[in-house]
């Protein structure tokens, strides 16, 4: 990345729900054109920082800059405006499964251009062939593996050609032949198109594979950022046992506290 | 226990103020979508309007005729002690349009139709498809609740008058074959008694009821939370929600229309 251009500038985010802080003043710049994975265990934040990313989430306090608009403060119809350039590859493909893939694909078309329906046809055959999934259009949703609608999710999110491609856990519940399709889609999305990609997940073995960079959250806080060799040699004990997927280490899942005789008793001893 | 009424009230108050905000904001996109050249989607409201009018005619038909049968017999079992029972003619045409064919008719909807959309759109809250319209820049309430809405609205009075037509046959039936009237009387007595007035407070009873109807399931289902079982509860939320409301607007609209003197 010889010319790095800022593409998404997130500045001191803070998110609270209710008591609880899911984001604590987060800061991170996102270049044009890189992949970069946030990896993070469950409940560390990733899923609502993403969503702070595509708007559907506005911070407490903090910016979100992206194509030149802070989209924590933008209005409704600016919002419309920058949605038409990015697209988002949800968790289950969130296709409407009231529509064919087809009609699912199309949707952003007939809604944002005027094209003529001949030549919406034609891009959802390209985008359908993108994704590998060639004459799958006149299909429900619930006719297709769960593989096949992360795919259609995949070139839906395309469809309008973003700049920007957010994915949430893309790789979540596939088999190890599927989930190397997705990155390989990933990658090649990326490298081939100059699409910008910020990929939510927890699965290791695709995080290596198609990331340029890679933002280790933990708590609501930013533990690391670094280029995959960076964080594969990272010191930091949390960031080790993440790779390596230890019980034992840092990351705890026994709660701490010597008060587990009591708990178990609690019930008992007032009565 | 002081606690608990408190949350519960406030949580009352706030989804009342949520429903009223999203009556507000699909009037908007109903009104002023088509002047930022972002009407309600023609195609969305056609497909709601089979469904929540067309589907519809065999239950409601269903319902109203074996209604205005047993309103019918039962007028007739004390009208016939005075000897009245051509009278009922005038008072099983006036109930039908003005109380039995809005209320009854509504219900009814509510439970077929408006179940159905709660049960939708909830199951595309929680399957992250709202949220997914909202990145393709497609708004939810003008995408979603809109045409549901708009449908409903044309098609509940529609469905409510012909309800009142089958109601009044089903009456027909009752008085020419069980009472013995002359078919001929029977359908002039109605007509006399019946004005127009009557079936007027009826179609607007019935507008009414669509909008709760249809806020509420919407409302409903775009909030849902928590997977399938919440689908479920909501589901039920908004049909029970649905009907207490429907019978109240219906107490409020009659108590108006009566010291109005309409």
């Amino acid at each position: 990345m010889s010319d790095k251009q800022v593409i998404i500038s997130v500045k001191n985010v803070v998110k609270n729900f209710g008591e609880r802080r899911i984001l604590n003043d987060i800061t991170l710049d996102i270049y044009e054109g890189e992949t970069l994975v946030i990896m993070g265990g469950s409940g560390c934040g990733k899923s609502t920082f993403l969503r702070h990313l595509i708007g559907s989430i506005r911070p407490d306090s903090g910016e979100v800059w992206m194509f030149g608009q802070d989209i924590a403060k933008a209005g409704e119809d600016e919002m419309d405006a920058i949605r038409k350039r990015f697209g988002m590859l949800f968790q289950s493909g969130a296709l409407f499964d009231s529509m064919t893939v087809g009609e699912n694909i199309a949707l952003p078309l007939r809604e944002h251009t005027k094209l003529d329906e001949n030549v919406i046809s034609i891009v959802i055959k390209m985008k359908l062939e993108q994704v590998g999934l060639r004459g799958f259009e006149n299909l429900m949703p619930a006719q297709l593996s769960g593989g096949m609608k992360k795919r259609v999710g995949l070139a839906r999110a395309i469809v309008m050609d973003p700049k920007i491609i957010f994915y949430d856990e893309p790789t979540a519940g596939l088999d190890p032949v599927m989930t190397g399709v997705i990155d390989k889609l990933t990658i090649d999305l990326t490298r081939k198109l100059q699409i910008t990609s910020v990929v939510v997940t927890h699965d290791m073995g695709s995080v290596f594979r198609i990331a340029d960079r890679i933002v280790m959250l933990h708590q609501g806080n930013i533990l690391e950022i670094g280029t995959p060799t960076q964080i594969r040699n990272s010191k930091n004990p949390i960031v080790q046992q993440f790779i390596t997927g230890d019980a034992e280490g840092p990351i705890s899942f026994v709660q701490k506290g010597d008060d587990y005789l009591e708990h178990l008793t609690s019930d008992i001893r007032h009565k | 226990m002081l606690e608990a009424i408190g949350k519960t009230t406030l949580s009352l108050l706030r989804q009342f103020f949520e429903i009223v905000s999203l009556l507000f904001r699909t009037l908007y996109w109903v009104f002023f979508g088509p002047f930022r050249r972002k009407p309600v989607s023609a195609k969305g409201f056609f497909a709601q309007t089979v469904f929540a009018g067309a589907d519809s005619l065999v239950i409601v038909f269903f319902v109203d005729f074996f209604i205005g049968m047993v309103l019918a017999m039962q007028s007739a079992y004390q009208l016939s002690q005075m000897g009245a029972t051509i009278y009922v003619a005038a008072l099983v045409g006036v109930s039908m349009a003005r109380e039995i064919g809005p209320v009854l008719t509504s219900l009814v909807i509510a439970g077929r139709v408006g179940a159905a959309i709660t049960a939708e759109l909830a199951t595309m809250k929680v399957t992250e498809q709202v949220e997914a319209l909202e990145t393709l820049s497609l708004n939810p309430v003008r995408y979603l609740v809109a045409p549901r809405f708009l449908a409903l609205i044309f098609m509940l009075p529609c469905l409510v008058l012909l309800g009142d037509l089958i109601g009044m046959f089903g009456g027909y039936v009752v008085g020419v074959y069980n009472l013995e009237l002359p078919g001929g009387l029977y359908i002039d007595t109605t007509i006399q008694f019946l004005t127009i007035k009557d079936i007027m407070t009826g179609l607007l009873k019935s507008a009414v009821f669509a909008a709760i109807i249809s806020l509420i399931a919407c409302y409903k289902g775009i909030s849902t939370e928590g997977g399938a079982e919440g689908v479920g509860r909501s589901t039920t939320e908004s049909v029970v929600t649905s009907f207490i409301l429907i019978i109240i607007a219906d107490a409020i609209l009659t108590a108006v229309f009566y010291f109005a003197g309409t």
